[in-house]
């Protein structure tokens, strides 16, 4: 028993240690996003099934989780690429560029983010503003601001229904909501509020009338359908999924339509990116490959299979540009 | 004879010590207190049970529909005009399979429409036609049958999940096109067909014009061979009802068909609330009535890796992922912990230090499993560069986790043999060593397997460690070792839950399913050894 205690525990540290030698990643690897991720693992499963490289590996860590694996320097042990549903910011670039990292950007498409409910409830119509003051914590109330009194729809606005206001929302955390915060609630900020707080506009309300329902999209459909008089703020994708569970609503007069969405007609939208790593192509085999392969009219084109998946493509003319700078592997800030 | 009756009641019990009707009354309430309390404890089982019985039926009524995929049956054309068997992997063998399903339909002729069609087949057909043909190149150079996957969305119609689609009825008057295709006018014999519109949805216009918009059910019409979907009504002379439609199969001819040699087909759901167009629906029907279309067992959800195509995702990849995990787990934590249990409980004095040691053993246990994440991506990733999404740095964390577990276990049941054996073992001359190998150490194995193999399947449900060294991610390929990148069940169950196509639903619950399954025979594993080697003193 004592010899083959010992040998199990030999055995157990030498996998460990042997472990650490492993032969140079013949694989990409791929962080970032999750809004971009189903999109990424499309293309990834696609090229692998073309037996030209083996699959990439594709992890959703969320954008600013990504951008800080993709930064952190240059080797075998960081990420070739990075999903953003956001363009890399300043501050990320400078420390990508302090660890000899050139990203490589790549503008993939658009994704709307849609107000929509139950298909049992009621469909509704609204602006930016009443958005704005339907969620905002703070509203300015005859010039003077003042925690959100609003409790009904109609509260904020009489050609609205007399519902209680219920809206299911992405957390702080997610890359929806960053986007949501900048194209509704900033946009339609009011002064007051700006003013007596530089940051006040991306707050939302905390007395139960805006729920954080999670990073995870496919809940928050379930608990629409489940309670008719609730809204939910998630992404494209998921309502043109759920085409049969729910509908979306206008904002500022525009239906969240993909054609709507793709002409830039819908406010609502932001684009989608991912990020390549100079210094890995030609060191990690496939990086020329994914790049072709993400960049062909048979993924990301008006009838790829990317926009099966809910991706809305780019403009044929930016599609091109983007396609030729990512061919020819130009930098950002080189 | 009535005193002693008096003092002892029926039962034999002494009834003089309740005496007076307050002691009687404190006695009734007593009665009452531990009948309330069995109630309650009964009714908390019950509750229990209840809940695992919904949780577990919902789970299995939806895993259902995952264990049985509908194959469509194609004549392959692999003649050597259309493969090149020198270069066999040059061959857009997608291409083919969607020219075999296009020639079923020589009528579909639009862009839009083929590509509609082209559609109902999965898009992993080309990969399995050319590792099949790979397989048994005897294939090559003659048309074959080949059965090819439908699309998640033409499967899950044909399950039935995904419109309401009532049963053909025949219609009792007559029905006369105008032309065999295209946009053309139906005259049906009576009027019931406006009443029958305005009862599914269709929008009154002018003149008694009733419209089905994508918003209403959609209504088929099925004559002469072919299907014409209703777009408008309206009351015709003579008491007839003249409807417009679109002909989605054409008619072989524009004879009138008589009362009963019609049939109408009405789809509940709207077209616009479903995926899944009145088109396919009425192509998928086609194919079916043809006795082309069968469902089979789902060998592919079983046996191959992950993917983004519901049709296409398997367990097998996560399943490997999981078995090499569990394997450095208890390669690691078995020894050690056994090991440092033995230490502990025969050997090392008791002092202040082996108090400290014990004391936070049994902290670790509780610690919430991300922080041994968090530390494995410290220590393991970017201390020692151990490659990220491995199973070998998995099951070291994993390890760590079930480390305590594993070492209470074994140092409960190496307490639990009877002093009288050490006893024994050193009076007849024994060392410590030979005491605690030759005598306790077989005795309380039962009890050690039996903790281990808890703390195994507590390590096999565990996803929250695994998050941080980048097991929670989409790999497709199966892994091949320790090194390669892989994920385990409960991961690529939270993945699916994530995913917005409806096919993952099914998916989800027969994956939950499999891991359940894993860890009830884990523990009957326990149960077993329990059972069959404990000794009890």
């Amino acid at each position: 028993m004592k010899k083959f205690l010992l040998t199990a525990s030999a055995a157990a540290l030498a996998l460990a240690a042997s472990a650490g030698y492993a032969a140079a990643r013949d694989q990409i690897q791929i962080v970032g996003s999750s809004t971009v991720f189903p999109f990424t693992t499309a293309v990834a499963e696609k090229l692998g099934q073309s037996g030209q490289i083996k699959t990439p590996v594709v992890e959703s860590t969320g954008t600013g989780g990504g951008m800080k694996l993709f930064c952190q320097g240059v080797g075998e042990n960081t990420p070739d690429f990075t999903n953003a549903s956001r363009a890399i910011k300043d501050s990320e670039l400078e420390t990508c560029k302090a660890n000899g990292v050139t990203p490589v950007e790549i503008k993939i498409g658009f994704d709307g983010i849609v107000l929509a409910n139950s298909k049992a409830g009621t469909v509704v119509d609204l602006t930016k503003e009443q958005i704005f003051k339907a969620l905002a914590k703070n509203v300015a109330v005859d010039g003077k601001v003042v925690a959100n009194p609003y409790k009904n729809w109609s509260d904020v606005d009489a050609s609205l229904p007399a519902t209680k206001i219920e809206v299911l929302g992405p957390p702080p955390t997610s890359g929806t909501r960053d986007a949501f915060v900048e194209l509704v609630m900033d946009k339609a900020c009011q002064e007051e509020v700006k003013t007596a707080n530089e940051k006040g506009c991306g707050e939302t309300r905390e007395d139960g009338a805006f729920v954080e329902a999670g990073e995870n999209d496919n809940l928050i459909v379930q608990k629409l359908e489940a309670n008719v008089n609730a809204f939910g703020i998630f992404g494209f994708s998921f309502l043109d999924q759920n085409a049969d569970k729910l509908q979306g609503h206008k904002v500022d007069g525009v239906e969240p339509t993909f054609e709507d969405i793709a002409s830039g007609k819908y406010g609502v939208s932001r684009s989608l990116y991912i990020y390549a790593k100079k210094e890995h192509v030609g060191v990690i085999p496939g990086m020329q490959e994914f790049i072709a392969e993400y960049t062909s009219d048979a993924a990301w084109g008006p009838e790829g299979y990317l926009a099966d998946k809910g991706l809305i493509p780019l403009p044929d003319a930016e599609r091109a540009t983007w396609a030729e700078n990512a061919k020819a592997l130009k930098g950002m800030g080189s | 004879m009535t005193d002693a009756i008096s003092s002892f009641g029926a039962v034999g019990r002494p009834v003089s010590i309740h005496t007076d009707d307050a002691a009687k009354a404190r006695l009734k309430g007593r009665y009452r207190a531990e009948t309330w309390f069995k109630w309650l404890g009964a009714a908390a089982v019950a509750l229990a049970g209840l809940f695992l019985l919904l949780l577990l039926s919902t789970i299995v009524t939806q895993a259902i529909p995952a264990l049985r995929q509908n194959y469509l049956t194609l004549p392959i054309d692999l003649s050597a005009a259309k493969v090149d068997p020198a270069k066999l992997d040059a061959v857009n063998y997608d291409a083919i399979a969607q020219e075999a399903l296009t020639a079923k339909f020589p009528d579909v002729t639009s862009r839009q429409d083929k590509r509609l069609l082209r559609g109902l087949i999965s898009t992993g057909t080309g990969v399995f036609l050319r590792k099949d043909i790979a397989a048994d190149p005897g294939m090559l150079g003659k048309t074959v049958d080949y059965a090819v996957p439908l699309d998640d969305f033409a499967d899950l119609y044909l399950k039935g999940l995904l419109a309401d689609v009532g049963s053909d009825e025949a219609i009792s008057t007559s029905v006369t096109p105008s032309q065999t295709s295209g946009d053309i006018d139906l005259t049906f014999g009576d009027a019931a067909m406006l009443a029958l519109a305005r009862g599914h949805g269709a929008t009154e216009g002018e003149n008694g014009m009733l419209t089905l918009t994508s918003g209403a059910s959609s209504l088929l019409v099925a004559f002469n061979s072919g299907t014409v979907k209703l777009t408008a009504l309206s009351p015709g002379a003579n008491g007839t009802a003249v409807a417009k439609g679109t002909v989605i199969e054409a008619l072989d001819s524009t004879a009138p068909a008589a009362s009963g040699q019609a049939f109408l087909r009405v789809i509940d759901t709207p077209e616009a609330s479903r995926k899944i167009s009145d088109k396919v629906i009425v192509w998928l029907d086609t194919l079916k009535s043809a006795g082309l279309i069968e469902s089979r067992f789902n060998s592919i959800f079983f046996f191959t890796g992950a993917s983004r195509e519901p049709e296409l995702a398997g367990v097998w990849g996560a399943v490997v992922g999981s078995f090499l995990t569990m394997i450095v787990t208890l390669a690691i934590a078995f020894p050690i912990g056994v090991s440092a249990a033995i230490y502990l409980e025969e050997f090392a004095p008791k002092n202040r230090l082996t108090t400290i040691i014990e004391v936070n053993i049994n902290n670790l246990a509780a610690v919430p499993s991300i922080v041994f994440g968090l530390l494995g991506l410290a220590v393991f990733l970017n201390f020692f560069g151990l490659p990220r999404s491995a199973p070998v740095v998995g099951g070291m964390v994993l390890a760590l986790m079930t480390l305590p577990i594993i070492i209470i276990a074994s140092r409960a049941s190496l307490r639990a043999v009877p002093p009288s054996i050490r006893e024994a073992a050193l009076g007849i001359g024994a060392s410590k060593v030979q005491t605690v190998f030759h005598h306790v150490l077989p005795l309380a194995m039962p009890g050690i397997m039996t903790g281990t193999i808890l703390g195994m399947a507590h390590a096999l449900g565990e996803t929250a460690p695994l998050l941080m060294i980048g097991m929670v991610a989409f790999i497709v390929d199966i892994p091949g070792g320790f090194t390669d990148p892989a994920t385990i069940l409960p991961v690529q169950i939270f993945m699916w839950a994530d995913f917005p196509e409806a096919g993952f639903q099914q998916k989800t619950s027969a994956a939950i399913l499999i891991l359940l399954v894993f860890l009830v025979i884990m523990n009957a594993i326990a149960v077993i050894l329990r059972r069959r080697f404990e000794r009890r003193w």
